[in-house]
């Protein structure tokens, strides 16, 4: 039987594990955290459906329950390419061996502190939409002095498209979380004032640019264009900022009791270990490189290591879905392939 | 004394501190189309006016949306009503009635 490691058990490994089990293959998922789900587990609900985060994860937890070895705290130490495939040193000293290795170590959050002008880890009231989505997890949205924000700004683009913050790519779904989370604040609290500044608004995907409209429509939320440069902190610690309305071309000027950054995906720099060992190249912006973007989206540049989901690029849940199951075929294809060829004593030609 | 041409300057920023949105609160009543712009200003490239004066229904709308009342006082009154931004706006927006109701505001100002 032939076996795939896969590294990472988040929304793409997850989906990965399921297909792949389902198509006859013995699959061990290697997570570092103490349960599966990756950063589903910190989301409240997703766009632009609304729908609970949790319903979604539960069903992904449950289709990967048959027939899957899921190894749980568990870190790759050391991956060696055999003539048979790869040898995994994992941590506590154990060992695995697998025909074919995923990638689906996802992304890592942009460090919203880094941007130190913002005063996230500084001012009391300044607040990443990561905190805000655990917010409406517990369903308390307060200040820092425990009272009800009533004007709320929202800050598009942290730490993407920003390439002095080393980030030159654009995250993609901040947008759309911004939209999102800004109505389910203006639900929460509807006396509420909110206010979103941002470079360009991407609604690039189904119903998004409804759900843009439903915020300014329905809930009066009001989109300025402007990249903030600095906010400060008033002696009550509401938050003042600065932004130029471009669309004005006037510079304008805001008390807020919360402001909210929306922070973006980087690529992942825990996984460079692994990466080095298997010579597997990033591109520039750090994300893993693709064999060939348009054709075969998930092969990376070494026969029998692939990639999916987040650890190729910013992507939503529904296109990790998608990317999760185009790789379960590609998978399959190279080990049938694999047996093929050695038949045929010529690798190179099904690879 | 000697002039060396300095000059205090009248404040240009936006302070949506002290600004007051009733003129948007009052125009969206009677037109809510108000709220479905999106600022991509195919009405005032199209503008018959615009040629002439600075009339632009995508900068007076936000004027609205930031409560800058003093901006729109003059420029609302320079409209012909000639429609031509009514065919041209891709989301629909009622564009007479918002300039109608815009002027409206100008006229009624201290009621509303």
């Amino acid at each position: 039987m032939k076996s795939i490691a896969i590294i990472g058990g988040g929304v793409a490994g997850l989906e990965a594990a399921t297909n792949l089990s389902r198509m006859g293959f013995s699959v061990t998922v290697i997570e570092e955290k103490d349960q599966p789900g990756g950063k589903l587990n910190q989301w409240h609900a997703l766009f632009p459906n609304r729908r609970p985060a949790a319903e979604v994860l539960a069903s992904l937890k449950n289709h990967a329950k048959l027939g899957i070895n899921m190894m749980l705290n568990t870190r790759v130490e050391n991956i060696e390419k055999n003539d048979d495939g790869f040898a995994l040193a994992l941590n506590h000293n154990r060992m695995i061996t697998a025909h074919a290795v995923l990638l689906a170590t996802g992304f890592e959050l942009f460090d919203a502190s880094k941007k130190e002008e913002y005063g996230y880890g500084i001012y009391d009231n300044v607040i990443t939409s990561v905190d805000l989505e655990q917010a409406f997890e517990k369903g308390i949205i307060k200040t820092a002095e425990g009272k009800i924000p009533k004007k709320i700004g929202f800050i598009h683009c942290v730490g993407s498209r920003d390439e002095k913050a080393g980030n030159p790519h654009c995250s993609k779904v901040c947008c759309i979380t911004g939209v999102k989370q800004a109505i389910e604040l203006k639900e929460r609290i509807p006396d509420s004032e909110i206010f979103m500044f941002y470079m360009d608004l991407r609604m690039f995907g189904r119903h998004f640019e409804e759900l843009y409209k439903e915020a300014q429509v329905k809930h009066h939320i009001q989109f300025i264009r402007g990249r903030l440069s600095e906010a400060f902190e008033n002696q009550d610690n509401t938050v003042m900022i600065k932004i130029e309305d471009t669309l004005l071309a006037k510079p304008l000027k805001m008390n807020l009791d919360l402001l909210v950054l929306l922070v973006g995906m980087q690529p992942s720099r825990g996984i460079d270990k692994i990466l080095h060992d298997l010579e597997v190249e990033k591109d520039a912006d750090g994300f893993l490189k693709q064999a060939d973007s348009q054709l075969t989206p998930s092969k990376t540049n070494v026969p029998g290591v692939f990639a999916v989901g987040t650890v190729t690029g910013p992507k939503t849940i529904g296109e990790t879905i998608s990317d999760a199951r185009a790789v379960t075929l590609e998978i399959a294809n190279y080990l049938h392939n694999k047996v093929a060829s050695k038949i045929l004593k010529n690798e190179s030609y099904f690879i | 004394m000697i002039e060396f041409g300095y000059s205090l300057q009248a404040n240009r920023q936006i302070d949506m501190d002290l600004n007051n949105l009733r003129m948007l609160k009052y125009i969206r009543n009677n037109e809510p189309s108000i709220d479905w712009c999106m600022s991509c200003g195919t009405c005032a490239s199209g503008c018959t006016a615009a040629a002439n004066c600075d009339l632009s229904l995508r900068r007076m709308i936000l004027m609205v949306r930031r409560g800058e009342e003093a901006e729109i006082h003059d420029l609302v009154f320079r409209c012909r009503f000639c429609g031509k931004c009514l065919n041209a706006c891709p989301r629909g927006v009622n564009t007479r009635n918002v300039i109608y109701w815009m002027q409206q505001a100008v006229i009624n100002i201290n009621a509303l």
